[in-house]
Order: structure tokens, then C-alpha cells, then sequence
């Protein structure tokens, strides 16, 4: 039943009628979707767990035979230590995937006519980029929150003012990457158009954000790019929460500033996007 | 259950018929170009406040291109269109508070329930609190869905997911409510409803409508018509005022080939001084007293005409007299199939 809480608080003015409470409710759309779609649910906790742990224990391997003369107790400190290394990655990823999926279901809106209705009514554009993207945004946070939960698997020893900062940078990263997002499913048509800017575009963006491989041993140009990745930043930033006793790559602060500048540049990207009106079929 | 106060911005949503002198829809010299393709040639007319008004034509005559910039969904490249006074262009947020939009395709969310897929369209107008919860159930009732309001729209069958659709489009009372093809893929008792619900609408609460359609027998139920062809309005007024313009009755006369039908028509043209038209192999011309002048001419031409019919005008013979072919020309098979669902791209 939909006889959940309306908010009691409504202001009579004319922002709230056209932006906050759409706003709401697109945002509450999004969860109740979720939720009702159990294999989801279910999904995206599963894969980056398995990812995580089949993916950081193979490459951890590799790096051990790379060392001939390691001997069998330092194999294991180095596997240990690869899936520290890989954790901060792992959650980045997670929620990469849920912003990815969330976004996903604006091609699905747009092409069940979902969308056609909300476009028609007489809300502000801005009002669809922050229920939408608010809407994902707390899927991708929550799924990076739970991932939290593995963090003494992962050797990580931090103060509780770490993990409170770790939560911001999750919430941080599920803004902008659930805009970017955004801003990229809106002009398509085809989920299949989408999969394939997963393939070129964000994927890459992840594995060339540090999450795999630290910037700093990268070489070349690989290592330009990786410094021009906003997505580097955030990774380190979120190791700045995790792990405060081990040296990053970029200070805390830079780390802080790239990343909440990349979150203002995919949310300026969204809020454009929508805005346009045209003489050309809309939906 | 809430008690709260009704906010004051939602008196703003329930818009009143209040002001009955401006149309409901006014157009104004409105053209669209896709390209280099005209869609809209120029049109220009006006739904009065509290009638149902058809839009009719054959696919590609422009309907959905003039249901998008009615919707606010499209800018038009050219011309004016007004919504209760307000321009879809320049006012685009008054335009679509003041108007009910029902697409033709399904624009509800199958994982959502029907109340719940009403309280967001309710959000989105404007409404909320207890005033949204006493208008999703008023709709309901109306479409006699109350007792489905807690099931995911998608166990509901067609015909019932298009009139949760109608009870969306009448959340906030819109004293304009706009249908693109209502009738697709309803059956016939589901479409005789829908038409029922539409007069009730007009009757009792002064609501203006405007439907599109393709099928002439719906065109018939509209208190006033605009039928267009290739962007151009071709007709405007009452089915009966439009069928009444033809003199007397049609009569058709079919012959084997166009060719013989081109012969047959002149030599009726000249025997009995009456305008014929060639549409296939079929002659076709209007004649008061139908009947009498059918055995003139079959005695006059005997061997040339293989089949005769004589009938009252219909909307279809409209269309034909204004356009000098008939309704459906292109070769689609399912072009004539009404009930055939259409999956167009918006």
C-alpha cells in the first residue's frame, strides 16, 4: 500500500510544489523498486563479493610468484596485504555498479513511457536529476555501507572517526558516479547504447582509479591518465578513512577537493542535460 | 490517516473551470518541421471549454506530432499553441498543470501498486497529504478501480491498466484532459466505458477533452471534429454538420479496373450532369435520392458496373470529399485492423 508517510511539513510555497516533492517521490520510486526486485538486492551484494575475494586472492597469488624467494609465511602477509590494498577498490566498484543499474533504469522509464508522464508534468527538470539521482545515489551508498561490514577481513585497523569518514567518501562517490551516470543514460535510447559506454568509458574509469593498481607504480601514460581519473581521488581518499596509518598517493585534502568537484561537475552535466527543450520528439 | 491541513499551493492544483470564456485549446498558424519533413501545415483552430473534441486522420496526418506539443513534450517550429490562455512554449508549466495528459502508450510503473503509482502523479502536480489520498480514491472509484488500489499494476489485465492511466491523468482535476488513441487495444465493452466515463467528465464537471484517434466510429462519439490530412486540416465541425455538407446520399459504383472506373465516370459526368470521383476502381458520387438515381444509372450503363452500393454520408465520405482519397491509402495491412495495437516511437 502507498499510504506511507507523506511529508507533514509541506511548505506552501511554489519550489516545493515543483521540485522537493516530485523530488521525494521519484527518490522513493527508486528504493521501492528496488526492493521489490529481490535478485537485485540479492546481486549487487553477491558480485562485488565475489569479485573482491576471487579477483584481490588471484592477483594477490600473482604477485607472490613474482617474488621467487618469498618464503611461506610471507605469502601470506603479501595475499593479506593485496586484499587491503584491493578493498577500498572493491567498495568503490560496488557502488559503481548500483549507480550503473540504478541509471539504467532511466533508458527502461524512458522506454515504458514512465518517463514520457513525469516529463509532461508541470515539475522542474531539476526536480527529475535529484530524484533520480537521489534515488540511486542511497542504493549505491547503502550497498557500499554494507560492504563495510568485511572491513576487519580486510586487515583494516581504523578509528570509528575513520569509518564515519569512509561513510561520507562512500556517499560522496555514490553522488557523482550516480550523476555521471545519469547524465550519460539520459540521451539514450537502448540499453544496449549503455552497456557498451559501461564497457568503454566506466569500467576503465574504475580500473584506472588506483583500485587495482596504485597511480604512483603506474608508468607512462598510463600514469597520466590515471592522475586525470577524478575517480583516483576518491579511491584515495576513501584509503585515507581506511587505512590513516599507511602513505596515499595525493594528500587527504586534494583527495576531499577533486572529489567533491567531480561530484559538482557530474550533477552540473545531469541538471544541463535535462534542461534542454527542443523541437524534437522529447521521449 | 493524516488530518492535516490542505497546503495552500494545492488549491493551485485542482483546477476549476473557471474561466469559461478562453478555449480550452487554442492553435494559431501551428507548423512542424522534422527536417525537412512537414508534419503540421498551418493549423489553426479552437476546443470551446466542455466539449469532447476528436482529432481524426490516418496514421501520419499529424496527431501525434500535435499531441506532443499539446503535451509540452516538443516545441513547434512554428505558430502558437495555447492551453487554457497559457502558451505551451512560453508557459509551459501552466500549460501542463491545466491539462490531464493520457498517453497511448502505458506510462505506468508495473512494479508499483495503483495507489501508489497515483500518489506519485499526485506528487508531481502538486498534490499531497490527505487532499492526494481523498483524490487518488475519488479517480478510483470513478474508473471502478477502488478495490485494486493495493495491487502491483502489472497483475491487472489491459483493459484495466488503461483506466488506472485515465484515473492518473484525472488526479488534479485538470479541466483539460488530453488522449492519444484511448482506445487502443481495448475491447469493445472496455471502449464503450471509457466513452461513458469521458461524457460523465463533460457533463458533471464542465472538462474539456480532446482524443485522437484513427477509427472514424470513435470520431463519432466527439461533439465537434478537426480531421487532418498530411498536416492540413481538412474538415472542422459537428460529425452530423460535416456529414450533412455531402448532398444527399453516396453512391458508389464498382467497375473491374481503375480504367473502367475513369470511362464509367465520364460518361456519367456527361449523361447526368453530376460531379464523380474515381477512388481505386470504384466510381464514387453524391446524389439526393440515392435509390432512384442507382436504377437510372445501371440502366443506362449495363455490363460496366460489377457491384452498386448506396448509402447515407459517413465520416469516412467526408474525408474523401476533402481530400480526393480515401482514408486509408497507404498498403499496411493492419492499417484497417482498429483494434491492432500500435507500438509507436515517442
Amino acid at each position: 500500500m502507498a499510504t506511507a508517510t507523506l511529508p507533514a511539513q509541506t511548505r506552501s510555497n511554489l519550489a516545493s510544489a515543483s521540485v522537493w516533492i516530485p523530488a521525494y517521490s521519484l527518490w522513493r520510486r527508486e528504493l521501492v523498486r528496488f526492493y521489490r526486485q529481490k535478485a537485485r538486492v540479492v546481486g549487487v551484494i553477491a558480485s562485488p563479493l565475489l569479485f573482491w575475494v576471487v579477483l584481490g586472492s588471484g592477483f594477490a597469488n600473482s604477485f607472490r610468484h613474482a617474488g621467487p624467494g618469498a618464503a611461506a609465511t610471507a605469502d601470506q602477509g603479501i595475499s593479506a596485504h593485496y586484499l587491503g590494498y584491493f578493498y577500498p577498490g572493491a567498495i568503490v566498484m560496488i557502488v559503481l555498479f548500483t549507480a550503473i543499474f540504478s541509471m539504467m533504469s532511466l533508458i527502461q522509464d524512458r522506454n515504458e513511457g514512465f518517463l514520457l508522464s513525469v516529463l509532461a508534468a508541470p515539475i522542474r527538470r531539476s526536480a527529475i536529476v535529484l530524484g533520480k539521482v537521489l534515488g540511486g545515489a542511497t542504493l549505491a551508498a547503502i550497498q557500499g555501507w554494507v560492504f563495510l561490514v568485511f572491513a576487519p577481513l580486510a586487515g583494516v585497523h581504523t578509528s570509528f572517526a575513520g569509518i564515519l569518514y569512509s561513510m561520507a567518501v562512500i556517499v560522496l562517490a555514490s553522488f557523482s558516479l550516480t550523476a555521471l551516470g545519469f547524465a550519460i543514460a539520459w540521451p539514450m535510447d537502448s540499453t544496449q547504447a549503455f552497456h557498451a559506454v559501461i564497457n568503454i568509458i566506466l569500467i576503465p574509469l574504475w580500473l584506472l582509479s588506483g583500485s587495482m593498481f596504485p597511480a604512483s607504480g603506474a608508468s607512462g601514460w598510463l600514469r597520466w591518465i590515471m592522475l586525470a581519473n577524478p575517480l583516483t581521488y576518491t579511491v584515495d581518499a576513501l584509503r585515507n578513512g581506511l587505512f590513516p596509518a599507511q602513505p596515499t598517493d595525493f594528500s587527504a585534502a586534494v583527495n576531499l577537493i577533486v572529489s567533491l568537484g567531480f561530484c559538482a561537475v557530474a550533477f552540473a552535466a545531469s541538471w544541463a542535460i535535462v534542461n534542454r527543450r527542443t523541437n524534437k520528439p522529447a521521449a | 490517516m493524516t488530518t492535516t491541513e490542505y497546503p495552500p499551493q494545492t488549491e493551485r492544483a485542482i483546477a476549476h473551470a473557471d474561466n469559461a470564456g478562453t478555449p480550452a485549446i487554442a492553435l494559431e498558424n501551428l507548423s512542424h518541421d522534422y527536417g525537412t519533413r512537414r508534419a503540421l501545415d498551418g493549423l489553426s483552430f479552437t476546443v470551446h471549454p466542455g466539449e469532447i473534441f476528436g482529432l481524426l486522420g490516418p496514421n501520419g496526418s499529424g496527431k501525434t506530432t500535435l499531441f506532443r506539443i499539446l503535451s509540452t513534450l516538443m516545441m513547434p517550429t512554428g505558430g502558437s499553441a495555447r492551453i487554457a490562455g497559457f502558451s505551451v512554449t512560453a508557459e509551459p508549466t501552466r500549460a501542463r498543470q491545466a491539462s490531464g495528459i493520457v498517453f497511448q502508450a502505458r506510462s505506468l510503473d508495473l512494479k508499483l501498486t495503483v495507489a501508489e503509482n497515483l500518489m506519485h502523479q499526485g506528487h508531481l502536480y502538486g498534490l499531497s497529504g490527505a487532499l492526494l489520498k481523498q483524490r487518488s480514491q475519488q479517480v478510483l472509484a470513478r474508473v471502478g478501480l477502488s478495490d485494486r488500489a493495493g495491487d502491483l499494476v502489472e497483475t491487472l489485465s489491459g483493459g484495466q491498466q488503461r483506466r488506472v492511466e485515465l484515473a492518473k491523468g484525472l488526479i488534479h482535476s485538470p479541466a483539460l484532459l488530453l488522449l492519444d488513441e484511448p482506445s487502443t487495444g481495448l475491447d469493445p465493452g472496455a471502449r464503450r466505458d471509457l466513452w461513458q466515463y469521458l461524457r460523465i467528465l463533460r457533463d458533471e464537471q464542465g472538462v474539456s477533452v480532446l482524443v485522437t484517434t484513427h477509427l472514424m466510429e470513435e470520431a463519432e462519439h466527439c461533439d465537434r471534429l478537426a480531421i487532418l490530412n498530411s498536416g492540413k486540416l481538412v474538415a472542422l465541425g459537428a460529425p452530423a454538420e460535416l456529414k450533412a455538407q455531402i448532398g444527399g446520399d453516396v453512391v458508389q459504383l464498382e467497375t473491374v479496373s481503375p480504367w473502367a472506373a475513369a470511362q464509367l465516370a465520364q460518361k456519367v459526368q456527361q449523361r447526368f450532369s453530376v460531379a464523380a470521383t474515381v477512388v481505386g476502381a470504384t466510381v464514387r458520387l453524391e446524389r439526393e435520392h440515392g435509390h432512384r438515381f442507382l436504377t437510372e444509372v445501371v440502366e443506362a450503363f449495363p455490363g460496366e458496373i460489377e457491384g452498386v452500393s448506396v448509402a447515407r454520408p459517413s465520416l469516412e465520405d467526408v474525408f474523401i470529399q476533402r481530400t480526393g482519397h480515401r482514408f486509408w491509402t497507404d498498403t499496411s495491412p493492419d492499417a484497417a485492423g482498429a483494434t491492432t495495437p500500435r507500438k509507436e516511437k515517442h
